[in-house]
């Protein structure tokens, strides 16, 4: 017998995706396997890694916990919808890059989208604030000093976008 | 105008892909491939009395399931025995697929291949098995006392007993003016890369071509061992390692089941096939590492230099041997670090358990070693009432005494002879970075506050950058873009970036116009591996010999086209000029002129054609030449190449909690010329945070019937950013290797080595200024480990 496929519309990065996915299949294979947006990963499919965690209507959320039609009707960030509109690195990926935030880029995605969520909550963290919004992130290769730096270059780097919108408005 | 990339902080090139999320690992290949799951033994040690698949046929989605009587050929033999050693009297591997008998929980039995992964489970649930369970022979005292065996023709469960010596260490000892004994452990952890195992594989039926995608420290390993299992030709298999989620150690493992049975069924099935393994799998089904018990007798003299050195150790190698005896090895040998017993004896019994292989972590039997020794030198230090530090220095290698040699013989069979360094300076170095002199007064003030605090000292040798090869091919192409390929992998090293830096520098290039391409077998197909630190020395002085080769023939062209001396020739941005005129070249117009064409496509190939180019007396391609602006080189060093550092930490325990708390970790390192200072640091710091979790929270909780009971994220405690010290003071010193053109060394896996050993004497020291008998001799240390230690030395103390 077939399983029951649930037809659904999942609003991922801004672009709507009508799917039919059954009941029990992840939101993290239902973006990798579904709709091809393999920047997601998966590190461990029990929600304590942080590799796979998305925006759900800005919240981070682990898409290993959540079912794919629990995610319709809702908006969904990945890392593939972290650049800016014109295709140049956001502040987030920028400051990975520029502080060496990654060696194998596996968990990338995840502390992406986290430090995404968490500068727009605290647009100023402390080192300390930095170290509590990834504390629940595992990274194996980097020991997370330079991620704790690309946190608040992060934060700068948004900061100085919006003084830049501000002035130009 | 090109500056020097060779030691600059320069940006990767690995990274803009990675943070967009466009990188490709293994299991963003191929979307339309079905998918499998593998059936895994629940019992540690068990016969098999029978297997039933008729059920999962049955399954809508399934479409084939595998078990040992289903495999043919070089498929039902044993896996390969990568390592062969003639001590290893005793190996044994596994099968692709269960026979008979399962030696650990989680050996692969059944492989079902379905649509998706869901179907595949659900598939897995109907296979029925009837196991006969047999006694489980569980750590490193049950394999020892062998009242029951792992494998039947294994007496005593020894699957090796090695032995070396440089001199007599029982007659130094016995001759001492001191001596101690100390017995040690250390407990089992393991890689854990954040992306676990993985392979595609398509076949391709209109070529008769085999194309495997796999998250793999081999490309060229896999593709031997996939060509000969399934019985084709090496031509006809094409091996490729994407972006690897990280390895430290596990993926150098090869053919795992799966790496084989993936391009088996893409064969049978003519479909693209995938297996992805899953977090609980990579606990119980790849490999471990760490678990040995040390026995230590120690004769030394009133400095505290050691006459006699002679260790006994125990090493769990799980349930088969397919790295062979490399990780004792290692640890036997480099267990010396800086220092040069008078004498030295050394005995190893590897033994099996009926658990998950054990083959190399990051370090690689050294954090064992350095272990021991350190804890030794802490011993002699404090049985003499003398400074560690100077215990250490009257020990050490003098940098007037390299080559140096232990007069053993080292992992690659070649003598252990380290080729160079400096630990007096090394020493100095540290002692400055964590203010070693200025710690009593730091720690009186902390003792005010009620506070306890400690501080700890490790030294390390790593020989690295091992044989037996690695190449390069460097294509200069007609648009003056450097095609680069070198055959070992990449795992989060940041070889694109390093080796880019080498061929700019060396042929005079942009960085930018560098591309380099890592475990391609159809781009480079000799090669090893990345593992032992090798990938910059290894990779990166072949690169640096191919672009030199590159470089001379380019030189020689723009000569004969510019009518000058190679010798007045320099290249600066990829254009060949004529030194102090304006005579110049592109290289992308040399490579169009070292390639004679009959065939025109585009204006500079117009250039290259037979009526425009040449001497029409000679033949277009002189006999000593070949066309194309290209070189490939080899590089085979002699021995290894010895890096070197030392850690020093201070912690505080808490009096009440026993919670143990870094305040500061400090970091010396010495792997030669550095290439890229940013990315050695990132190396050292990923290093370090792996050397806390194997101190402070790492270990593979087995029961007594061998089953694993903290296989996941949520019971096995890797750091997270609130592990890891807030941040690492780190120094270089550089003495540059004689053995390789750029004097480089390993720097992947030091971080890791004296993590344990640093910890175990920070909180030792600690301690001691409340408990002065206390003692750590196994590792890691938890806070409810310490809160026990304390009592016992209290109570010890107390009945003095």
């Amino acid at each position: 017998m077939s399983e029951k496929q649930h037809e659904i519309r999942l609003r991922i990065n801004g672009t709507e995706h009508d799917v039919a996915v059954p009941a029990r299949r992840l939101l993290s294979d239902a973006l990798r396997h579904d709709l091809g947006l393999t920047g997601t990963h998966v590190g461990c499919e029990h929600g304590v890694c942080g590799a796979c965690t998305v925006l759900v209507d800005g919240e981070p959320m682990r898409s290993c916990l959540m079912f794919a039609v629990s995610a319709a009707g809702h908006d969904v960030t990945t890392v593939e919808g972290l650049a800016r509109p014109d295709g140049e690195l956001g502040p987030v990926q920028q400051a990975f890059r520029e502080c060496h935030g990654l060696q194998c880029g596996f968990c990338t995605p995840g502390f992406l989208t986290t430090i995404t969520a968490g500068i727009a909550e605290n647009p100023e963290p402390t080192e300390d604030e930095a170290r509590d919004m990834i504390a629940g992130n595992l990274c194996r290769c980097t020991g997370y000093q330079n991620i704790v730096k690309a946190v608040c270059r992060a934060a700068e780097l948004a900061r100085d976008d919006r003084a830049s919108e501000d002035g130009a408005a | 105008m090109t500056t020097k990339m060779m030691g600059a902080k320069v940006q990767r090139v690995e990274d803009d892909r990675l943070v967009r999320g466009t990188g490709r690992y293994v299991d963003d290949v191929a979307l339309d491939a079905l998918h499998t799951a593998v059936l895994r033994s629940p019992h540690a040690h068990a016969r098999i009395l029978s297997i039933d698949v008729d059920a999962v046929l049955d399954v809508e989605g399934v479409h084939a399931v595998w078990t040992y009587d289903d495999l043919e050929g070089a498929m039902a033999e044993p896996l390969p025995l990568l390592i062969p050693h003639p001590t290893l009297t005793h190996g044994r591997t596994q099968y692709a697929l269960a026979k008979d008998e399962v030696n650990y929980v989680g050996e692969a039995i059944a492989f079902v291949v379905a649509d998706d992964r869901y179907v595949a489970e659900d598939a897995l649930a109907r296979i029925v098995v009837e196991y006969e369970p047999l006694p489980a022979v569980v750590g490193l005292e049950a394999a020892r006392t062998a009242a029951n065996l792992v494998h039947d023709d294994v007496p005593g469960n020894v699957g090796a007993r090695m032995e070396q010596s440089n001199g007599d260490a029982a007659a130094a000892i016995a001759a001492a003016p001191h001596t101690l004994s100390l017995d040690l452990k250390i407990e089992r952890s393991a890689c854990m890369p954040m992306e676990g195992r993985g392979t595609v594989a398509r076949w391709d039926p209109d070529q008769g071509r085999l194309q495997v995608w796999t998250s793999t420290q081999t490309s060229t390993g896999v593709r031997a061992a996939v060509a000969a299992k399934l019985g084709l030709d090496l031509g006809q298999v094409d091996v490729i390692t994407p972006d690897v989620g990280g390895g430290f150690g596990v993926k150098i493992v090869h053919p795992w089941p799966e790496e084989l049975l993936v391009p088996l069924a893409a064969q049978k099935l003519g479909r693209a096939v995938k297996f992805t393994e899953d977090r609980r799998e990579h606990f119980i089904s790849s490999a471990h590492e760490r678990a040995q018990e040390h026995h230590v007798e120690v004769g030394f003299d009133d400095e505290g230099r050691v006459l006699g050195l002679d260790v006994r150790f125990w090493h769990d190698h799980g349930a088969y041997t397919p790295y062979g005896l490399i990780v004792p090895i290692i640890t036997s040998t480099q267990l010396l670090g800086p220092y040069k017993p008078g004498a030295y004896h050394v005995q190893f019994d590897s033994l099996y358990t009926n658990t998950v292989i054990v083959t190399p972590y990051r370090g690689a039997g050294r954090p064992q070693g350095c272990f021991v020794m350190e804890r030794t030198m802490d011993a002699i230090a404090a049985a003499l009432g003398k400074d560690r530090a100077d215990v250490r220095a009257v020990n050490f290698i003098q940098p007037d005494e390299f080559p140096y040699e232990q007069g053993l013989i080292f992992q690659d069979g070649r003598e252990l002879t380290y080729d160079s360094g400096d630990y007096p300076a090394m020493l100095d170095k540290i002692k400055e970075l964590v203010d070693w002199d200025g710690f009593e007064s730091f720690r009186a003030a902390k003792a005010a506050e009620g506070k306890r605090v400690g501080l700890g000292l490790a030294c390390y040798v790593e020989g690295t950058g091992v044989g037996p090869y690695e190449g390069a091919h460097v294509h200069i192409e007609t648009s003056g873009k450097v095609k680069v390929a070198t055959g070992l992998t990449s795992q989060g090293q940041g070889h694109q970036t390093a080796f880019a830096q080498i061929v700019a520098d060396e042929l005079g290039v942009r960085f930018e116009d560098v591309e380099i391409t890592t475990g391609d077998t159809r781009r480079m197909a000799y090669a090893v591996g990345t593992f032992a630190s090798r990938a910059a020395v290894m990779s990166g002085s072949a690169i640096h010999l191919a672009a030199k080769r590159t470089k001379e023939k380019a030189l020689r062209i723009a000569a004969d086209a510019l009518e000058a001396d190679v010798d007045d020739l320099e290249i600066v941005d990829g254009v060949v000029s004529v030194k102090g005129t304006d005579s110049s070249i592109p290289l992308g117009t040399i490579a169009v002129l070292s390639n004679p064409l009959r065939y025109a496509f585009d204006e500079a190939s117009k250039a290259a054609t037979q009526f425009n180019v040449g001497d029409p007396t000679k033949p277009p391609v002189a006999e000593d030449d070949e066309p194309g602006l290209e070189g490939t080189d080899f590089y085979s060093p002699p021995r290894s190449t010895f890096a070197s550092g030392m850690h020093a930490v201070i912690v505080e325990t808490d009096v009440e909690t026993a919670e143990i708390r870094i305040l500061k970790y400090a970091v010396v390192h010495d792997c030669g010329h550095l290439i890229n200072p940013m990315i050695v640091e990132g190396q050292i710091h990923g290093g370090v945070a792996q050397g806390v979790g194997g101190a402070l929270y790492e270990r593979m909780a087995y029961d007594e019937s061998g089953q694993l009971l903290n296989a996941s994220f949520m019971d096995f405690l890797m750091p997270y950013v609130t592990e890891v010290p807030t941040s690492i003071e780190i120094d270089h010193l550089e003495t540059p290797s004689p053995l390789n053109p750029l004097g480089i060394k390993g720097a992947g896996e030091a971080g890791v080595i004296p993590g344990s050993a640093a910890f175990a004497a920070a909180i030792e020291d600690a301690e001691r200024s409340a408990l002065p008998s206390f003692g750590i001799t196994a590792m890691p240390i938890s806070p409810s480990e310490l809160f026990a230690l304390r009592a016992v030395h209290a109570s010890s103390e107390e009945s003095k």
